[in-house]
């Protein structure tokens, strides 16, 4: 049962990270453009020389 | 154990399963979270960087490759700093040196191979809607959080967990839900709050007593050392409903952006002369009657007004269906929305503003749009069936507890809650949006946007379709059709003479002998007649290309131009519209539903009849008035039918808004656009067949989803209401429905 002390907190803890990576996410904007960013990846473009803006 | 296990992966599938599901909804339809949020981004931006930010609608973008060219091809354009391409929106976002226009962009593009559309981006950012969307997502975020640490603790109570540890469980479990479903609660607690005090039991009455009964009540029991506690209920709820209404919110937003902020075709300012002679330019608005105002060749004329200098023709197509330019000079009187072709004019304003005939059009749409009867949606009639059974029932559970034990309040409202929660409006709401993101998804990648989510209702209803002819089945652009009758040497000399103009007419002539390989003859003395056509010399013969009245041919049915050389008997070059792609499948395909079709048109007898043999449509009306465009479509309606109108001219508009569901193109009027409830981003008509099929499926779809929610709940309610439903199999129930009702909506073809 001790166990629980930790474990409870620590899934707590780990779940509260993952919400506060889903809220910076959404507010950087990464879910703006699913569908293009599924395909840039294809595209070799910028491969080499990072785009620059 | 074994069952504690099953019901864990169980919970896993469901989170993982939704989220797979919200992923292929954010990729099915556009995100509108994401609608304003460049804006906003870049007016941050341009607080420092004063620039240009044009919006273009790509509507055939759709690849990696189309991405790289797109942007591509905009850097290559002077002054352009940035574009990105959003493909979800299909739009691309450019930003520009302050003075650079969009006009010579889209023909970049154009040259390319890829359409594009102008959109207004002062509209874009202006509106709030990504900041509800963000809003909305934050909450299922939160809910979805709180949803899977509470169900990872209640699995330890139902395997078992006791005294104690059990009463343990559950204050984590309540510590976790109470600020949970107060924070993401909230859309539901308001508009519940909303319709109560306007006297009405909406959806969310339900929903908000559910989810605040099933809290405090489990909040008592756990304070009480009770057995039973619905917080895994109480946020699953939330979860599955916000996740509902995310969808739904979704699908209004991206039909709101796009469609209503194609900026392109309306006159916004107009050229007005001063006492001195000098111009200036003023909003459209400012015009008053008596001002003279100067209207450019290409011009969209912008008010009322008589001719007081200068001859034209002018392009009347938009306002009446007319494929032939009419010709201008002084005295004619000319309306608002008609497009000045060859001459510059000078205009005494007659009437403006509210006076316009464009804006008595825009009566006719508002008496045409209340003689239309309002549409009660699927949802909103099981919703008006719902809510007062769902609360019956559990007031009944209530009173009939009461009743059998003697007075246990605590008994009874365990059980009337217990109803609440099992009845699950969770799959009712996510029933109606889930088929309509999907289906207006897929509508989307085919080039039609749906602007109102009860648009695919009434679509699959359809049994009549009524088109317009000019800028609809055909693309308002003329070909000409004759040329093999002329002679080399005619043909030459026509060419030269089309080639000093700016008219559609000769452009088109001049464009289609290049294309046989003609080269023009060389001329002498070129020069246009402003209203009347081009006149040039070849030694001491005056050649002659335009009008029939001006050369002394007679004038035909059909769209003509006429060439006289010397004194050589008169030859006209008849012109065709060519027909919009698709326009023939389209047509088919309707036929093929059984559907009616009818062809209405403003134009003259001649060429609407010959489209109408072309394309086999055997019901046909010629030099239609737009009201009575839009009595035809009343008349069909009387006699029980459910019209699709199909159109794009200012004459459209009125029977457009009376119709069942209207579609027009995306180079419609603004006013068009407007009273239409779908518009068709690209060139092809094909679609708006296949826009039918799949709404005639959508309510198939959303019909199922009602009946399986239905099913959960015949087999559930019973268990409810003689007392027990245990916390798992409410939430058995809940998400076992929501997740076939999600399902079912993505079986969409």
């Amino acid at each position: 049962m001790e166990t629980l002390t930790f474990l409870i907190p620590i899934s707590l803890f780990l779940g509260g990270v993952g919400l506060v990576a889903f809220f910076w996410a959404l507010r950087s904007r990464q879910f703006e453009d699913p569908k293009g960013d599924a395909e840039r990846i294809l595209s070799d473009e910028f491969d080499d020389h990072p785009r620059q803006d | 154990m074994s069952l504690s296990s099953a019901i864990e992966t169980g919970t896993q599938t469901v989170n993982g399963s939704q989220a797979a599901q919200m992923d292929e909804h954010v990729s099915a339809s556009a995100c509108p979270a994401c609608l304003a949020a460049p804006s906003a981004e870049d007016l941050a931006k341009s607080g420092d960087i004063k620039g240009a930010r044009i919006m273009l609608s790509l509507p055939t973008a759709h690849c990696a490759v189309c991405i790289s060219d797109v942007e591509r091809e905009l850097h290559k354009q002077p002054g352009v700093r940035s574009a990105r391409v959003n493909l979800t929106l299909k739009r691309v976002s450019v930003d520009a040196e302050p003075g650079v226009e969009p006009t010579p962009l889209i023909e970049a593009l154009d040259r390319i191979g890829y359409e594009a559309h102008e959109l207004d981006a002062g509209m874009l950012s202006a509106t709030e809607t990504d900041k509800r969307g963000r809003d909305l997502l934050m909450r299922i975020g939160v809910s979805g959080f709180a949803m899977m640490n509470i169900m990872l603790l209640s699995i330890a109570v139902w395997s078992g967990a006791e005294s104690a540890t059990r009463d343990l469980f559950h204050w984590i479990s309540a510590a976790i839900a109470i600020p949970t479903v107060i924070f993401a609660g909230q859309p539901f607690f308001s508009s519940a709050w909303a319709s109560l005090r306007g006297g009405r039991l909406g959806m969310d009455v339900p929903i908000s007593l559910a989810i605040i009964l099933a809290s405090a009540i489990s909040l008592y029991e756990t304070s009480q050392s009770g057995h039973h506690a619905y917080f895994d209920a109480a946020v699953m709820l939330t979860f599955f409903l916000l996740v509902g209404r995310y969808l739904d919110y979704r699908t209004r937003a991206v039909a709101r952006s796009a469609a209503e902020e194609l900026a392109a075709l309306e006159v916004p300012r107009a050229t007005r002369l001063r006492e001195d002679g000098s111009e200036e330019t003023v909003p459209v608005g400012d015009l008053k009657p008596g001002e003279i105002i100067r209207v450019r060749p290409g011009g969209r004329i912008p008010a009322d007004g008589a001719v007081i200098e200068g001859n034209s023709e002018t392009d009347r197509s938009l306002l009446t269906g007319e494929s032939l330019p009419v010709f201008a000079g002084p005295g004619s009187i000319l309306s608002a929305g008609e497009v000045n072709l060859t001459g510059p004019l000078l205009l005494r304003v007659t009437a403006a503003g509210k006076d316009s005939s464009l804006h008595r059009m825009a009566d006719l749409v508002a008496a045409a749009e209340s003689a239309k009867t309002r549409y009660t949606s699927l949802a909103e009639r099981a919703a008006r069936a719902y809510s007062p059974i769902v609360h019956l029932l559990s007031f009944t559970a209530f009173g009939t507890w009461l009743w059998l034990t003697g007075g246990d309040v605590r008994h009874a409202i365990n059980i009337s809650a217990a109803v609440l929660i099992i009845t699950c409006p969770c799959a009712l709401g996510l029933a109606v949006p889930a088929v309509v993101t999907a289906a207006s998804g897929r509508l989307f990648r085919k080039g039609l946007l749906i602007k109102d989510g009860t648009a695919l209702e009434r679509l699959a209803e359809v049994d009549t379709v009524v088109f317009d002819k000019t800028g609809t089945l055909t693309m308002g652009a003329p070909t000409p059709e004759n040329l093999d009758d002329l002679s080399q040497e005619e043909l030459a000399v026509a060419a030269a003479l089309a080639g000093a103009s700016s008219h559609p007419l000769a452009r088109a002539l001049f464009e289609a002998a290049g294309a046989m390989g003609v080269a023009p003859t060389p001329l002498d003395d070129l020069r246009e007649v402003p209203g009347y056509g081009i006149e040039g010399r070849l030694g001491d013969q005056v050649l002659r290309l335009g009008r029939a009245d001006w050369i002394g041919a007679e004038a035909g049915n059909a769209t003509a131009t006429h060439l006289r050389i010397g004194e050589a008997a008169p030859r006209s070059i008849r012109f065709v519209d060519s027909l919009r792609p698709g326009a023939e499948e389209a047509i088919t395909a309707f036929k093929a539903t059984g559907a009616e079709v009818w062809l209405v048109s403003g134009d003259v007898e001649g060429a609407v009849s010959d489209l109408a043999a072309r394309l086999g449509i055997s019901h046909w009306r010629a030099g239609a008035l737009p009201h009575e465009k839009a009595e035809l479509v009343g008349e069909l309606t009387g006699q029980g039918r459910h019209v699709l109108m199909v159109g794009d001219g200012l004459n459209d508009t009125a029977a457009l808004a009376r119709a069942h569901v209207s579609v027009s193109p995306a180079s419609a009027l603004d006013a068009a656009r407007t009273a239409s409830d779908i518009v068709l981003l690209g060139q092809d008509l094909a679609p708006v067949s296949d826009a039918t099929r799949i709404a005639t499926q959508a309510r198939r779809r959303i019909k199922q989803n009602f009946a399986i929610s239905i099913l959960y709940n015949i087999v559930a309610v019973p268990i409810a209401l003689i007392g027990l439903a245990t916390p798992l199999a409410a939430a058995l129930a809940m998400s076992a429905s929501s997740i076939t009702v999600s399902l079912n909506s993505l079986r969409l073809k």
